[in-house]
């Protein structure tokens, strides 16, 4: 009897053993369903439905929702102007990356570097434009375009130099570049800066005694140490320029050289909240994921499987 | 009408307090529909402001029949939360409409018609505008609230400056554009924009344009039509030849051209005063109104910009209430005065046109009295228009590609194609029967 009650306890024991897991993992599952997983699944069904109208659509029973199968899917797959857009944003992201990693990369150095001044301030300013929303900064540098109301033209004009029109044509890939260039800058130094904090100060002093200059060891050392935060952000970067949504539909309003559809995402929007068309919407969205998911990976891995190479040799 | 009450709506911030629920112990009369039994509740959700007040004066008056009005969204915005409130069957009772989105709202199956409960309220309208709320159709989808008639503003002082004339014919209008250019080359008779299409409606609309048609079973679509061609190779060819600005208003930099006098005139509607005394406020006083200028001389024609309506939904339960009280809050003086004086709405009915209400010029066209009287007789010769549902699509491509033709300079006649053409395409899309 005891034993048996003994057993049976054990089992009880080895029971809810195998069964913490679980539990344990059940609230973030629970949660990744509700909120993850069942949104991307509602979106993938309204993908491959649509509105049908017959005759002149008015009064009851006109529109109905039926199965559309993949022809949302080719319309996004063969539209045009989505195609454009996201030919723009390739354009604007090929300015913004580089420059934009490039200055982290350069800022957080010479932070790092022995002889610098008003650290801690200087981290500040830089860091500083990141805590400003995208809209806010997209409207202040919007005013400073505009040719009517921009101090730069102000003065271009006082010295009689004529003004460049920097909401059209190249020069407005520069102006949108520049305001994601001055917000996320910040960010990024952080990110590089913090990386080149960690690093031990017995690699400088070997440097130092092989007789390395200071530009040597940002060079030789410091940068090939922070490569891996490198790929961090140039991964974080590259989906945030794939995402670009607020600045032009900011800057839309103030001129004619952005159209409702000049990128992607604002393409979605349209779809969905102008012409009312959810399906649609949906289908191109889910192009988008896809699309950034295999280029931030393809890209993520390309750079992993370089870093890799460099530190094997 | 509804950049006004954009622009006014953030001025004011009006609460949305619900006021004083007037449901006081004052007797059983007033519900003028016996066939709800009970006091009714209504919601009704608008944009324009102060219309919890007016809601208020009704509320007064009929214990019965209660209505709360709720801020949710306006304009477009409004148009995409009733379609998706109705979709759950949550729309409200009652909504507010421009024109232009009542065949989208039609088509969505969201508006009630209500032709047997507005009773004799058609002939309080004038017939160009009346004539929207029914999409060509017998049934009647809501009942006019404001319109947007429009007309030519221009800077008097700066035109005796320049010895201008006011142009009362569109060739007079070029003429005038370019003189001005001869004689001062850093200044613009006004701009051609392309981020409101509601104004180039309004133009088409003057020249005769119906952009929408039903066409038996079929919808017609005419926005490449003649009219609307002459229109846009009008402003096309002042664009081209540099006599008006390319750049679109409501930015930082038009309103800066109003205020200084770099752009002298504006094409506009009734509303101006209200978007001209935030946009220029150093211009008070030097402004005046004048007729639209013409297509023919003599002439008398204007379309409309802006302005919108009262509908009822089919999700309310009480459309019989609902449309008596939105025939009231458009038709009756009392509510009338309520809605010019609270909300600075220009009446779509007749009779409130020259009421006491608008009596008086607005504050920033005191130096012309008559400024109401004038409107009045102006908003009398409003063309009729029609529209289709998907006006949405129609602006957007507006919006795009003269945007792109206004920013080329090179005429808009290839833009006016592809208006037409993207509108069609996404009427044949959606699976409505286009007519050829």
């Amino acid at each position: 009897m005891t034993t048996n009650h003994r057993a049976a306890r054990r089992r009880g024991t080895a029971y809810g053993v195998k069964a913490a897991p679980y539990g344990f993992l059940a609230p973030a599952v629970v949660l990744f369903a509700l909120f993850f997983a069942l949104p991307i699944g509602y979106a993938l069904w309204l993908s491959l439905r649509k509105i049908e109208i017959s005759g002149l659509g008015l009064g009851k029973g006109a529109r109905q929702e039926v199965w559309a199968g993949l022809e949302n899917y080719t319309a996004t797959l063969t539209d045009a102007e989505l195609g454009h857009g996201a030919l723009r944003v390739l354009g604007y992201g090929a300015i913004v990356v580089p420059v934009m990693l490039g200055l982290a990369l350069l800022f957080a150095l010479l932070l790092d570097s022995e002889r610098v001044r008003a650290r801690s301030f200087s981290r500040l300013a830089i860091f500083l434009p990141y805590a400003i929303p995208g809209v806010i900064a997209a409207l202040l540098w919007g005013f400073l375009y505009l040719p009517d109301v921009s101090p730069f033209h102000y003065a271009l004009d006082r010295l009689g130099l004529p003004g460049p029109d920097l909401l059209d044509g190249g020069p407005l890939f520069l102006s949108l570049a520049n305001i994601a260039v001055w917000g996320g800058t910040g960010f990024n130094m952080i990110v590089i800066y913090t990386s080149l904090r960690s690093i031990p100060a017995e690699v400088y002093e070997a440097a130092k005694l092989d007789g390395a200059s200071p530009l040597q060891i940002a060079l030789r050392v410091k940068i090939p140490m922070v490569a891996p935060s490198l790929v961090l952000t140039f991964f974080f970067s590259v989906i945030a320029t794939l995402q670009v949504f607020s600045e032009p539909t900011t800057l839309k309003p103030l001129t004619n050289g952005v159209s409702t559809t000049w990128s992607p995402l604002m393409k979605v929007y349209n779809d969905a909240f102008v012409n009312g068309n959810i399906h649609a919407a949906s289908a191109t969205a889910v192009v988008l994921a896809a699309a950034t998911f295999v280029l931030s990976f393809g890209l993520l891995r390309l750079a992993n499987s370089r870093t890799a190479q460099g530190e094997t040799r | 009408m509804s950049h006004l009450l954009h622009r006014r709506l953030a001025a004011t911030a009006t609460a949305v307090a619900l006021g004083a629920s007037a449901l006081t112990a004052c007797g059983s009369s007033g519900g003028d529909r016996a066939a709800d039994s009970g006091p009714v509740s209504l919601t009704y959700w608008a944009w324009a402001p102060g219309m919890d007040k007016v809601a208020d004066l009704w509320n007064k008056k009929n214990p019965d029949i209660k209505v709360t009005v709720r801020k949710q969204a306006s304009g477009d915005d409004l148009v995409t939360k009733i379609i998706t409130a109705a979709k759950a069957h949550q729309a409200p009772d009652l909504v507010q409409a421009e024109y232009q989105a009542l065949p989208t709202l039609v088509t969505n199956d969201v508006l009630a018609d209500i032709s047997g409960e507005v009773g004799d309220a058609k002939g309080k309208f004038a017939p160009g505008v009346w004539q929207q709320t029914t999409l060509g159709t017998d049934a009647v989808y809501a009942v006019p609230q404001d319109s947007g008639p429009m007309m030519f503003y221009y800077r008097a002082d700066l035109f005796t400056q320049y010895g201008l004339t006011v142009p009362t014919t569109w060739d007079e209008f070029a003429r005038t554009a370019r003189a001005l250019k001869k004689k001062a080359p850093d200044k613009a008779l006004t701009t051609f924009s392309s981020n409101d299409a509601g104004l180039f409606a309004g133009l088409a609309q003057q020249a005769g344009a119906r952009w929408w048609a039903i066409d038996g079973e079929k919808w017609k679509v005419a926005i490449d039509d003649p009219a609307t061609r002459k229109v846009a190779d009008f402003w096309g060819g002042l664009v081209a030849e540099g006599a008006v600005d390319n750049q679109p208003m409501y930015t930082p930099a038009w309103n800066k051209a109003l205020n200084t006098g770099k752009q002298i005139a504006w094409v506009s509607a009734v509303w101006a005063p209200g978007t001209l005394t935030t946009a220029a406020p150093d211009t008070k006083g030097k402004w005046a109104m004048a007729p639209l200028p013409q297509w023919t001389k003599g002439q008398n024609a204007t379309g409309s910009w802006g302005g919108s309506s009262t509908a009822v939904t089919n999700d309310s339960d009480h459309k019989a209430a609902a449309a008596t009280f939105a025939t009231w809050l458009n038709t009756d003086p009392e509510a009338l005065n309520a809605l010019v004086r609270e909300g600075g709405i220009y009446p779509a009915a007749t009779t409130a046109q020259t009421g006491d209400a608008l009596a008086k010029a607005p504050d920033f066209f005191a130096n012309q009295p008559d400024f109401y009287t004038r409107a009045a007789e102006i908003a009398k010769t409003t063309a009729p228009s029609s529209w289709g549902p998907n006006v949405n699509v129609a602006y957007a491509a507006f919006k795009d590609r003269f945007g792109a033709a206004a920013k080329a300079r090179s005429g808009f006649g290839a833009a006016l194609t592809g208006m037409q053409d993207a509108t069609v395409a996404d009427l044949k899309k959606q699976g409505f029967e286009v007519a050829p």
